[in-house]
């Protein structure tokens, strides 16, 4: 039995300190990269599906401006843009301990990414008006399909960082703890980054 | 969580400038009446460029471990190899 403490001296589950330091990242950060690794899969199944039915079928799409509205969607975005610069803000201010920076930041994020999403609404709501539905053909249905689930990760998202604002006045962040914050903005910055190439290989191409 | 003693905040505002730069950059190439051919590999090119600042500076990969770098690359080949499988499935 002398073996038997042993073991409960030094867990057999736990690799000995200071020989495996894993990925050098707290769980919660390495369980969020292991999903956008996921999630890259994901958007890479419907870009690339894109791609061969493109390709395939170069006469269902038509010109750039053509049929979708670039103008109002470049504006949308640079809002995204602009909503990530705001979400790397609130993490740097909580870095350094600014909690009221932290709380003005996340705010602005909310807000812009919000009104991304409602933008998008009206979008959908003008070209469904103009003819343009889901069931127009190739062009239609991918269209909606991959721009449909971006916007869907984006309100996710939103709702995400509605509570961690919540959260962020309640006081749960800090300097020494600001898990909650670079999680949900590995997420955001990782929705504004599929939207980069979205926007270039739906509306610009 | 351990207090981190984390390096010096990488010039957001700069990165954030040179993502709205290219994006006017794109919008403007978009519609030059050059060939097809041209346009789409600059757009992508200028495209890949932004997204690949967004994940070292915004997501800061470029500051993370090695291990972790590898991680966030590593669906990338998955994705080529899914790619390709589909275009080589389908017929036309």
């Amino acid at each position: 039995m002398a073996h038997a403490g042993a073991l409960h001296d030094e867990d057999v589950m736990l690799p000995p300190p200071g020989r495996e330091p894993g990925a050098g990242v707290y769980n919660e950060k390495l369980g969020m990269w292991v999903f956008l690794g996921s999630e890259i899969m994901f958007f890479t199944a419907l870009i690339g599906t894109y791609i061969i039915l493109r390709v395939a079928h170069p006469t269902a799409w038509k010109a750039p401006g053509e049929v979708l509205a670039v103008p109002i969607t470049a504006i949308n975005t640079f809002l995204l843009i602009c909503s990530s610069v705001t979400m790397v803000k609130a993490f740097a201010a909580v870095q350094d301990g600014n909690l009221s920076g932290l709380r003005k930041w996340l705010i602005a994020t909310v807000l812009i990414g919000s009104t991304f999403v409602g933008v998008q609404v009206y979008e959908y709501r003008h070209l469904i008006e103009k003819g343009f539905v889901p069931s127009e053909g190739l062009y239609g249905s991918t269209f909606y399909t991959m721009t449909g689930f971006h916007g869907f990760h984006v309100t996710i998202g939103v709702i995400c960082l509605i509570f961690v604002t919540w959260r962020a006045f309640q006081g749960r962040y800090s300097a020494k703890d600001y898990r909650g914050v670079e999680v949900i903005g590995l997420y955001w910055h990782f929705v504004d980054l599929v939207w980069i190439i979205l926007f270039t290989i739906v509306y610009l191409i | 969580m351990e207090e981190v003693k984390h390096a010096p905040h990488p010039n957001y505002i700069a990165v954030f400038i040179a993502l709205g730069v290219l994006t006017g950059l794109e919008l403007f190439i978009a519609f030059l009446p050059w060939s097809q051919m041209t346009r789409v590999l600059i757009l992508i090119g200028l495209a890949v460029w932004k997204a690949v600042m967004v994940a070292l500076y915004y997501m800061h990969l470029r500051f993370e471990p090695q291990r972790l770098r590898w991680l966030a690359v590593a669906p990338l080949p998955l994705a080529v190899i899914l790619v390709f499988i589909v275009t080589r499935e389908f017929r036309w």
